[in-house]
């Protein structure tokens, strides 16, 4: 820190306490978000438009996220040329978009991967094949990019006025919240040992007394093992709410375990529970699939409607930029649409209530990743028992030499009440609110934030992911989605009930594979 | 009402006001020479505020010649307060725990301001009405420490910096005691000593406030054993240059660089073990080493056709390219017509593709931070490989393995797991101690050395006893630096904290 901006931070800190915070400017930056409002016009739809034009395929592949990306790369794999990817954003990647500024590219949602378990051979083998894995070493490892390996120092914590590394909070803890904690790592060793929770979760063992965890809330199970500390309870929920947007009161005892039994993956030259990221999140994912698809890929198509029609599917989509309606004749088709979309889109697809978080995401340009002395920075940055659930850094994996301007993307699960309620709060709040909002969550670890914000740009994801509510993984509502009716296929991690890179995936490589042996 | 009562109560405004300007100067000095200002305010607040309650409670201590004390206490204050920020920053370069003196600073400040009040209502006792004396003094009071919480950031801080906004302060604490002086003179027994003292005090404070950049240079300087004669604070690091008789010394972020005294050890071993081996070297790349004295080194082989030579800082190669004093150590090297000089990122400035190079000399600084480990990884390995010819070999500066043990090792150990022959030596070069280098290539390097003309240091001789490790610095397990673990910079922290 040289004298000058000493000076300026040190001008900050006496406001913090005596609470003359006077910064009363415009923020510059938007709020950008999935096409919500294409998505209502279609709701609102009374009667379909007619198409003007004719195309045919062998696949339409409808929604250009993660499972829809993936079937079309195994499909291309697999020999099948002859098919059209739609998706209604400008760009595909769905929940795994990323965005670019002049400072940093940076995730608009999805933003890392753990290390693939065993029992996910499809993203190992799209892993090597990108080149993410390098080799294997002796012990059949594999070796990955180490530019991909999330660097030194990956996550901290702000508890009781000061970081410390990793996420377990250990500073100030009482001897019987320490117990605790090992205690849930004792039992959650016991699962990964047994191998009961795997990634893609369709692999999971059947075993009733496993799937019964299903039926409980996290929370009520957390309390039939005794544990019932603040720490341990707010790390838990913590887990949960980062990857499934619910809290341990909201999803299952089964997911929950799910999250932290799950990640078995290893590697020659990282730890076990070291994550693949990128500056641009998942979104570096996305490019690679979307690599080799050119012209098969068209973006700012909204699909209105789709029919089985004999043995044909019939596929209309609008192009937003025109407004001309297309309709697509295909051999088969594949619908890669959250299922809230799609039971609105197909006639006759049974409809079930689901329920999905909403998530806030706000990328924050900074002239410099507010200093906070005393500890390195870290990719995840997480404040104890705050309502938010922290940032990662965009620039964390760069290799520049020199602090340098930076991005940090900042998650917010609106957990706290009825989904469709926060929806609607979402549509009220103003760029200026959110401004506010992500201050007063980052100001107690980085009172001087404000002095280094050059832009702020929210994404508002109504429907951001599924929530594995108790009884939906492993209930009759989720065994029916996942039944195909050809020549319709369905791939979606919706079908999951948890949203992950690695469900999105398999299902799309699965559901291709399906489609090649239809086509004969 | 008589004006004199209010006067005195202008002074519980003007105490008020210093007093928290102290504390809040003890927190933010705190906080910059610290870190994590939470826990530095936090604790400031904390020792000053129970330090007022003692204060307080010595008060009742005091009987006999209440306004004398008063007197007394405020001048104490002034000279206490007004030099606390100096006083705090000479000695941050010189106190291994700082923080001794800081709380104990800070405990008397918050001592005598703890009985400031006390005094002086009783001195006001009988002038108000009671319950008018205690509103009025408290009213006062805390309007004070408004206008101080609100000068402090606004106008003290951005203008007048830290030491001399304590001198500012501490003189207008002397000058209530003047006033006082002034309105009680019939009170007050021993006039003439009070004087005295308070003049001396003020006169002390406003040559502290004068001087007061120059105080806080020299505080920063403190550090620095010699005297400095030249410092800059560039975008990348601070640079300062000090000098003592014919000894120039370079530090970098207070780090030694180098002593002209001695330096030619550490050159000599850096540059010649290695290239004195390869007779075929025709392009050579130095990364670091911006001082140019890497580069006159390697200038001594005449084979040698170009030299590149890739440091961050534009300020430190201008610095040793136009400085005349700077260019007599590195014999001009840095304008020789064989040396390019590149102002870059090594990461970045590997990431595109580049004619091979026959020999690497990587001089980073020590790995004591995340962006320098990087340098020192195994994908900044791989990525150098990809510009070195296939006989090349390079050189690393690896730190000592005798203090940093475990570093050295780790270093070695990064560079074998990338496929690279090492050869680990070190020398003894007084200024820093034992000091390591790693020379690694693809094959190991046979041909012998063929020195060049002119070496104080390194010799035939000298070469072979150089790869020898006593016991205490010989090779030990390591885990192998990467990206993803940064195990260089935490062995180097531990190593460096014993
Ligand atoms: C904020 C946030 C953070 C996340 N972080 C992570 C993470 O770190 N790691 C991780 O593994 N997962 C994360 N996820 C989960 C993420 O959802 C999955 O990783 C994955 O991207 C899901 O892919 P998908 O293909 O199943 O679904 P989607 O991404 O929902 O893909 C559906 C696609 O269909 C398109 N579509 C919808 N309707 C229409 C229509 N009518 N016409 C045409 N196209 C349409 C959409 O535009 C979208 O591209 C995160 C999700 C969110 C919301």
């Amino acid at each position: 820190m040289n004298r000058r901006r000493f000076l300026q931070a040190s001008a900050a800190a006496p406001a913090l306490w005596t609470g003359s915070c006077t910064r009363q400017q415009v923020i510059p930056g938007q709020i950008v978000g999935a096409s919500a409002s294409i998505g209502h016009r279609l709701r609102d739809l009374r009667a379909l438009p007619k198409p003007s034009r004719f195309l045919k395929a062998d696949v339409i592949i409808a929604g250009g996220g993660i499972a829809g990306l993936a079937a079309a790369h195994q499909l291309q794999k697999t020999g099948v040329q002859n098919f059209v990817v739609l998706d209604l954003e400008s760009a595909a990647g769905g929940n795994s978009i990323s965005g670019r500024n002049a400072v940093s590219a940076y995730p608009w949602g999805a933003h890392y991967v753990p290390l693939p378990g065993r029992d996910c051979h499809e993203i190992l083998a799209f892993f090597e094949e990108i080149g993410l894995i390098q080799g294997h070493d002796a012990a059949g490892r594999p070796i990955y990019d180490e530019l991909a390996l999330c660097h030194e120092a990956h996550e901290r914590l702000f508890i009781h006025g000061q970081w410390e590394s990793g996420l377990q909070p250990r500073t100030g803890l009482k001897p019987s919240e320490k117990e605790e904690f090992e205690a849930f790592d004792a039992v959650i060793q016991s699962f990964q040992e047994r191998r009961a929770f795997t990634l893609p979760l369709d692999r999971s063992s059947r075993d009733p007394a496993w799937l019964e965890l299903d039926r409980l809330t996290m929370s009520a199970w957390m309390a039939q093992q005794g544990w019932t500390s603040i720490p341990l309870r707010w790390y838990v929920d913590y887990c949960c709410r980062d990857d499934f947007g619910g809290s341990i009161d909201q999803v299952s005892a089964w997911a929950g375990i799910h999250y932290f039994a799950s990640r078995s993956g290893e590697a020659a030259n990282a730890t076990r529970g070291t994550v693949l990221t990128w500056p641009e999140g998942n979104g570096y994912l996305v490019n690679q699939l979307v690599k080799s698809l050119q012209s098969r890929l068209l973006p700012g198509h909204v699909i209105l409607h789709m029919q089985q029609e004999k043995n044909t599917v019939q596929t209309d989509a609008m192009d937003v930029s025109t407004g001309e309606v297309i309709r697509f004749e295909s051999r088969a088709a594949v619908c890669a649409m959250p299922r809230f979309i799609a039971q609105r889109l197909i006639p006759g697809l049974p409809t079930f209530a689901l329920s999905y978080a909403p998530w806030v995401v706000t990328n924050l340009t900074l002239d410099e990743l507010p200093p906070s002395p005393g500890v390195l920075p870290a990719w995840d940055s997480v404040i104890y028992r705050g309502p938010a659930l922290g940032y990662i850094n965009a620039t964390h994996q760069g290799l520049n030499a020199v602090p340098q301007a930076t991005v940090i993307t900042h998650y917010d699960v609106l957990s706290d009440r009825p989904p469709q309620q926060a929806r609607q709060w979402m549509q009220s709040q103003s760029h200026a609110d959110w401004c506010q909002r992500v201050f007063a969550h980052l100001q107690p670890a980085h009172p001087d934030l404000p002095d280094h914000v050059q832009q702020v740009d929210v994404w508002l994801w109504g429907h951001g992911m599924i929530r594995p509510d108790p009884g939906f993984i492993w209930g009759t509502d989720r065994a029916q989605m996942l039944q195909q009716r050809p020549p319709m296929f369905f791939a979606h991690s919706d079908m999951s009930g948890m949203s992950l890179f690695e469900e999105a995936y398999t299902r799309g490589v699965w559901v291709a594979d399906e489609v090649r042996t239809w086509l004969g | 009402m008589n004006a004199r009562p209010w006067l005195l109560l202008l002074s519980v405004f003007a105490i008020a006001t210093c007093g928290l300007v102290y504390e809040l100067i003890a927190g933010t000095l705190a906080s910059y020479l610290l870190g994590d200002s939470v826990t530095q305010f936090s604790t400031i607040i904390g020792v000053y505020l129970f330090a007022m309650g003692v204060g307080s409670y010595l008060s009742r201590f005091v009987t006999g010649n209440l306004v004398g004390t008063f007197i007394r206490v405020e001048f104490l204050i002034a000279l206490l307060g007004g030099c606390s920020a100096s006083i705090l920053f000479l000695i941050f370069g010189w106190t291994i725990s700082f923080r001794i003196p800081l709380y104990s600073i800070v405990f008397l400040i918050g001592c005598f301001v703890g009985l400031e009040i006390p005094l002086l209502l009783r001195i006001l006792e009988g002038r108000f009405a009671f319950k008018d004396l205690v509103s009025n003094v408290f009213s006062f009071d805390y309007i004070g420490a408004l206008l101080a919480s609100l000068l402090f950031p606004l106008v003290l801080v951005p203008h007048l910096g830290l030491v001399r906004s304590a001198f500012l302060f501490g003189l207008i604490n002397a000058a209530v005691g003047m006033l006082a002086l002034v309105m009680l003179r019939n009170e007050i027994p021993r006039l003439r000593s009070h004087w005295v003292t308070g003049l001396s005090v003020a006169a002390i404070l406003i040559a502290g406030f004068i001087h007061g950049s120059e105080i806080t240079r020299w505080g920063e300087y403190a550090a620095f054993p010699d005297p400095v004669i030249y410092a800059d604070s560039t975008p990348y690091q601070r640079l300062v240059l000090t000098k003592k008789n014919d000894e120039l010394r370079l530090y970098l972020n207070s780090n030694l660089q180098f002593s002209s005294k001695d330096e030619y050890r550490y050159h000599e071993s850096l540059v010649h073990p290695g290239l004195s081996r390869l007779p075929e070297a025709k392009r050579v790349l130095i990364l670091g080493g911006g001082d140019g004295l890497a580069a006159r080194e390697v200038l001594r082989y005449p084979r040698v056709e170009s030299i590149t030579l890739v440091d961050l800082d534009p300020a430190m190669t201008e610095l040793f390219s136009s400085n005349a004093m700077l260019r007599l150590q590195n014999a001009d090297a840095l304008k020789s017509p064989r040396v390019k000089v590149e102002n870059a990122d090594a990461f970045a400035w590997l990431a595109v593709e580049r004619d091979p190079f026959d020999f690497v000399i990587i001089d980073f600084p020590d790995p004591s931070n995340f962006s320098l480990g990087k340098l020192y990884s195994t994908t900044f390995y791989q990525r150098l490989l990809k510009v070195m010819a296939p006989k090349a070999a390079l050189v690393v500066q690896s730190t000592s393995p005798f203090v940093a043990r475990q570093s050295f090792w780790c270093v070695d150990a990064t560079l074998r797991a990338c496929g690279l022959q090492t050869e680990p030596y070190h020398a003894l070069v007084p200024s820093f101690g034992e000091w390591g280098f790693i020379l690694a290539s693809r094959q190991p390097l046979s041909g012998p050395a063929i020195l060049p003309e002119g070496l104080r240091f390194v010799n035939e001789e000298v070469l072979a006893q150089l790869p020898r490790f006593p016991p205490d610095m010989s090779r030990i397990e390591t885990e192998v630096n990467r990206l993803n673990n940064q195990a260089l910079v935490h062995y180097f922290e531990e190593d460096w904290a014993r």
